[in-house]
């Protein structure tokens, strides 16, 4: 399977899309943010079309979208009462962009679909370097801001108390998701991106009671899914994003069932 | 009074659209006192902690923090956190939230000592590894009082903090704060309902009411007085 430079390649990536997602995942659960990272997708999704359609990499166009877009989303969410009526209103309106930039730019369907669901095949060594650089810039922005986040994100209350700039660090946490969101993308499509996303860190936080706990255990249930998924995706010629939805999925509900058992007992 | 002034509220009003909430504030509040702050629902109690905590701007007047040794540091218990059952984080994590700054991820040495040592004085030692979503309502108000003292505040904001706990878990509580508050010297503002305990644990009153504001020793404080304020439109 390694003989082959899209298989590495696609490993390589997977393998700091798992890093990436697990650490960012552990914020988006805490914040409660999973509907607003599944609709900064869809601008993700719409950014990509648009950048075909401008003639960009996909990739660009959707770190354009996404990262003004996740500036509006904060500003306009930052009233929780009415974020989620804001979120539908904006994933509306970016899918239906989406749609209508794929037309104008003439691609068929099948470009649309690799887009939505990711890809394997056609992940460049490039590819893998500029992602590579957007990690590294996300993660060394979470280090810098890792305490306020941390307070910011498992107890607001006290955060805005003590006089934390929490509006800032909403919309800097926003950006980081809308950059995390790109590069995930690039493997699992933008459909299904927020399985990453939140999936490893929701179940990772029945079993780990540390925010380092739950990032690391995040990070390695990111880890199996995509590795296992590409290995899976390689021998039976189905979609990547199917084989790392089930395993994700099938460990959230391991972890709620082994909840349960606990407080039964 | 020989404890220097911490905290001083001159002409203080705050007035949302066509309402307002208090005029004309003037307090003084010193170094170790302990000051219950009540009056009935939506008389402005917890309008005047956001102005106090510069968290709103006030229409008239200041709040001005007298600057004494090391500065004014303020600890904040809200009445309600919202912390659902599968909230993950221990206890400890969950006072070392407070250490904050542009510091390394992880916390030093010293900062697990203070983290250890405010633990002990507030009891919770045993219960620094329970997932704090489990702990009782006590538990987790000890463990909010905690948080609040891990970065050793000289101000001690008690808003509504025991309004949801039983009698017995009440006291504790508060013979813990007033414990502190002898010890360490540290400044209280208790906003509380509860006049029996405003009574006993507090040194001095400010009592909120419709028609303005009443404080003085405690002493001076009475149910009867609290309903008759409440009355008084």
């Amino acid at each position: 399977m390694f003989s082959y430079e899209f298989m590495r390649n696609a490993f390589a990536a997977g393998t700091i899309i798992a890093i990436i997602c697990g650490i960012m995942g552990v914020f988006v659960i805490a914040r409660n943010m999973s509907f607003l990272t599944h609709t900064l997708s869809e601008i993700g999704f719409s950014g990509a079309a648009f950048g075909v359609f401008a003639g960009w990499a996909p990739l660009n166009g959707m770190l354009l979208f996404t990262v003004i877009s996740s500036v509006i989303v904060g500003q306009l969410s930052a009233r929780s009462e009415r974020r989620e009526a804001a979120t539908s209103a904006i994933s509306a309106l970016f899918i239906g962009l989406g749609i209508l930039f794929l037309s104008l730019a003439n691609k068929n369907a099948s470009y649309a679909t690799s887009i939505l669901f990711g890809s394997v095949i056609g992940i460049s060594a490039s590819d893998v370097q500029q992602m590579l650089w957007l990690s590294i810039l996300v993660l060394i922005i979470v280090f810098v801001i890792y305490r306020f986040l941390k307070f910011d994100s498992f107890d607001h209350t006290g955060a805005r108390v003590k006089g934390l700039w929490t509006n800032t660090l909403s919309i800097t946490f926003l950006v980081l998701v809308a950059l995390s969101v790109s590069v995930a993308a690039q493997i699992v499509g933008s459909l299904l991106i927020f399985i990453l996303l939140t999936l490893p860190a929701a179940t990772a936080k029945y079993f780990a009671h540390t925010v380092g706990g739950m990032m690391i255990l995040a990070v390695g249930l990111a880890l199996i899914g995509v590795w296992a998924g590409l290995t899976l995706s390689y021998v039976t010629n189905y979609p990547v994003s199917f084989f790392i939805a089930a395993i994700e999925a099938v460990f959230y509900f391991m972890a709620l069932g082994w909840q349960k058992m606990q407080t039964a007992e | 009074m020989t404890e220097p002034a911490i905290l001083k509220l001159e002409n203080l009003g705050v007035t949302f659209p066509n309402h307002p909430v208090f005029t004309d504030l003037n307090l003084t509040i010193h170094q170790g006192e302990f000051w219950s702050i009540v009056g009935k629902n939506g008389v402005g109690k917890t309008t005047l902690m956001r102005a106090i905590l510069h968290q709103l701007r006030p229409t008239t007047g200041k709040v001005s923090y007298l600057p004494n040794a090391g500065g004014v540091k303020i600890g904040y218990v809200p009445q309600f956190r919202n912390i659902d059952s599968d909230y993950p984080l221990t206890i400890k994590d969950f006072v070392g939230l407070n250490l904050t700054g542009w510091k390394w991820p992880w916390l030093s040495r010293k900062e697990h000592a203070e983290i250890e040592h405010i633990l002990a004085e507030t009891g919770l030692t045993k219960l620094a590894k329970r997932p704090i979503g489990q702990a009782s309502g006590g538990e987790r108000q000890k463990a909010y009082l905690a948080q609040a003292l891990v970065e050793s505040p000289n101000l001690l904001i008690l808003d509504e903090s025991t309004a949801s706990l039983d009698p017995v878990t009440k006291t504790e509580l508060l013979d813990l704060v007033i414990e502190l508050n002898q010890r360490l010297h540290l400044t209280v503002l208790f906003v509380t309902h509860d006049i029996p305990m405003a009574r006993k644990y507090s040194s001095q009153y400010l009592m909120l009411t419709p028609a303005g504001a009443e404080q003085g020793p405690i002493s001076g404080l009475t149910q009867e007085k609290v309903w008759e304020g409440e009355k008084n439109v």
